[in-house]
């Protein structure tokens, strides 16, 4: 049992947060308002090694781990979560399965561009009837000898029509349900791909969330990402992996909305003292404080269980549960605590109120995460 | 090219307090810092090593062990190279013997183009040591750089000095001690993987006799000429009285009414 950071994990703190209030901060409020994907944030970021922590040098990742990839994304979202998010789908959902079910030549190809920010990936799993129940997936692939067709949509893809590499599910075999589903590595510009409706959200405004469409869309033998059939496993393996990204995107707009908070009570005074002086409203920042560091150790405690290869999906289910429940607990709180003025845009609270929300709504509800714990309960 | 660039772990002053009573810094719990002008410092020399890539860069530091946090940071930017001057018989420096240890140090390491040092630390404020080293290893010297252009031939430097009414545009030959200013340059920050690499790095550290320096006359508490007398924190000024009126007679008249009721007059 350790529960101190290493150096190395420190330093990224350090350094993300000073890029973060540096570069992210000064135009969060921005971005949210007009719906702007921030690219040239991102590609700085890729030239940091921000969008490849976990992966190893040799693959041109930073040679990092999951916890300073948490902490990446915490910080991130600590002032932004749009931007935490951009960099959590980018490698939980893309860089992470090329990553572990690639080929050496798919890794050659992809991979190395997207630790390196110089593409952008996203994940497509979700349908307009196939969100939690995945099974149920529409979109399909036929085997044309020397390419594969696909055909469908996919609904709700962060990253969408902003990425250059796309990680999708399609149903090869339909009569084997889950186990007839296969990944596909899809990038923008194959014949028949284009990008649907873009989504006009009420948090995260400034990542980009679209459809893609699948029209004949050709896509070479050698992009199937593991064998025919395993796009399940894909699937949710990554969605284990990518648990931990959004827990961390949580717990950075609650820790960002607990430090804004903090700051406002010492400085905003009623009744001939500042609200830091109130018993009752210390005693709520008790409460928020807490769960956020309990969000924190849960998050932390499955990053290192990935690390370690142990089977650590309840806990990352755990992780994302919880944070997400902080999040939105600590921001509705955060909103309360500046009255009027939290209401308003001129504060970021508001914002932060936004942007928790959906925390608890992707990459598996708060119900489907209770689901993953509850049968991992049950299994012994 | 060879670069040698000077730099100083200092306490974060956005984060220090000041007690009140004994007029000295509160520095628990304070977090340490790449002092900011040294941060400069270190950027210019990466730029020349962006425009040309053999371009070697070591970064040297005297202070306690835990400045080696700091020559971690000066790695995972971009630095080649570090060096820490630390031991208990360097502790109490002041400037002269701070320079004193930093030139051994840059002899031990060996040839260079160029140095660059921070201005000034902003725990201290002398901007005594950069020229001191420069003296010492008898360069030429600029301080106050906010701007610097280096010629094709690598030997050739062109600055613009920072002065309180104005700049002096000055061309030198390397090798040379610059100083730099925060309007020289923005640092960049740290990379991921320059972090991962810069912790395995194992920093040499060099004691009194590693610099070949004497305890006794060189380096050292001892041996520094200087000691600090008394340290305060000045008392604040009052605010001054705008004196107003119509026309010269009128102001004149107010102010001497003023001086007068003060006995100033």
């Amino acid at each position: 049992m350790n529960f101190q950071l290493t150096k190395e994990q420190e330093f990224v703190r350090k350094m993300v947060r000073e890029f973060a209030v540096n570069e992210v901060e000064p135009i969060a409020a921005d971005i949210d308002q007009n719906n702007e994907f921030p690219m040239e944030n991102v590609k700085k970021m890729g030239k940091l090694g921000m969008m490849g922590v976990p992966f190893p040098q040799e693959w041109d990742g930073a040679g990092g781990d999951h916890i300073a990839y948490a902490i990446t994304v915490e910080e991130l979202s600590r002032v932004c979560a749009s931007t935490g998010v951009i960099c959590s789908a980018h490698t939980s959902l893309c860089s992470w399965p090329i990553f572990t079910y690639g080929t050496e030549e798919q890794k050659e190809k992809y991979l190395r561009k997207l630790n390196k920010g110089e593409y952008i990936g996203a994940f497509g799993l979700t349908e307009p009837n196939a969100g939690t129940d995945s099974a149920g997936q529409q979109t399909r692939a036929e085997d044309k000898g020397d390419h594969w067709l696909l055909n469908g949509a996919k609904v709700f893809i962060t990253n969408g029509g902003q990425s250059d590499v796309y990680v999708v599910m399609a149903m090869t075999d339909k009569s084997k349900g889950n186990r007839g589903i296969s990944a596909f590595i899809v990038e923008k510009d194959f014949p028949g791909f284009s990008i649907g409706k873009k989504e006009d959200k009420m948090g995260i405004r400034a990542s980009s969330t679209t459809e893609l469409i699948f029209q004949d869309c050709i896509v070479p033998k050698e992009n199937l990402l593991g064998n025919v059939g395993d796009g399940f496993k894909v699937a949710m393996s990554t969605l284990d992996g990518g648990r931990i990204g959004i827990a961390s995107q949580a717990l950075g707009i609650a820790q960002g909305a607990l430090d804004v908070t903090v700051e406002y009570m010492k400085a905003r005074k009623q009744f001939g003292k500042s609200l830091s002086k109130f018993q009752a409203l210390q005693f709520e920042i008790a409460e928020m404080k807490t769960r956020i560091e309990a969000s924190r150790l849960l998050i932390y405690k499955a990053a290192d269980m990935k690390d370690k290869h142990l089977q650590y999906g309840p806990n990352a289910a755990m992780a994302k549960l919880y944070a997400a429940e902080t999040a939105m607990y600590v921001t509705t709180k955060a909103v309360q605590f500046h009255g009027g003025y939290g209401y308003t845009k001129d504060y970021p609270v508001e914002r932060m109120m936004r942007d928790a929300k959906i925390t608890e709504i992707y990459e598996g509800t708060s119900e489907v995460q209770k689901m993953v714990i509850a049968a991992d309960v049950f299994k012994k | 090219m060879k670069i040698i660039v000077c730099a100083k772990q200092v306490p974060d002053t956005n984060e220090i307090k000041i007690n009140p009573k004994t007029g000295t810094l509160i520095r628990d719990g304070v977090p340490s810092i790449l002092n900011h002008d040294d941060a400069n410092a270190l950027e210019e020399a990466l730029k020349i090593k962006d425009m040309y890539p053999d371009t070697h860069i070591t970064v040297v530091t005297m202070g306690p062990p835990q400045a080696k946090d700091m020559l971690i940071e000066c790695l995972a930017m971009g630095a080649d190279e570090v060096v820490l001057a630390s031991d208990r018989a360097l502790g109490g420096s002041d400037t002269w013997a701070t320079s004193n240890a930093v030139s051994a140090a840059i002899q031990k390491i060996g040839e260079f183009d160029i140095i660059f040092a921070g201005r000034q630390a902003i725990d201290g404020d002398t901007a005594q040591v950069g020229p001191q080293i420069a003296e010492k290893l008898g360069l030429p010297q600029v301080t106050y750089v906010q701007e610097f252009k280096i010629a094709p031939d690598k030997k050739t430097i062109t600055v613009k000095r920072a002065l309180e009414d104005g700049y002096e545009v000055i061309e030198l030959k390397t090798p040379c001690m610059l100083t730099a200013i925060k309007e020289l340059n923005t640092p960049r920050y740290m990379t991921v993987s320059g972090i991962y690499n810069a912790c395995k790095v194992d920093i040499p550290t060099w004691g009194a006799k590693d610099l070949g320096v004497d305890p006794d006359k060189e380096v050292g508490l001892e041996a520094s000429p200087t000691n600090v007398f008394r340290s305060f924190t000045p008392a604040p000024k009052g605010k001054g009285t705008i004196i107003e009126g119509d026309g010269e007679k009128e102001l004149a008249q107010k102010l001497l009414i003023n001086l007068k009721s003060k006995h100033v007059i």
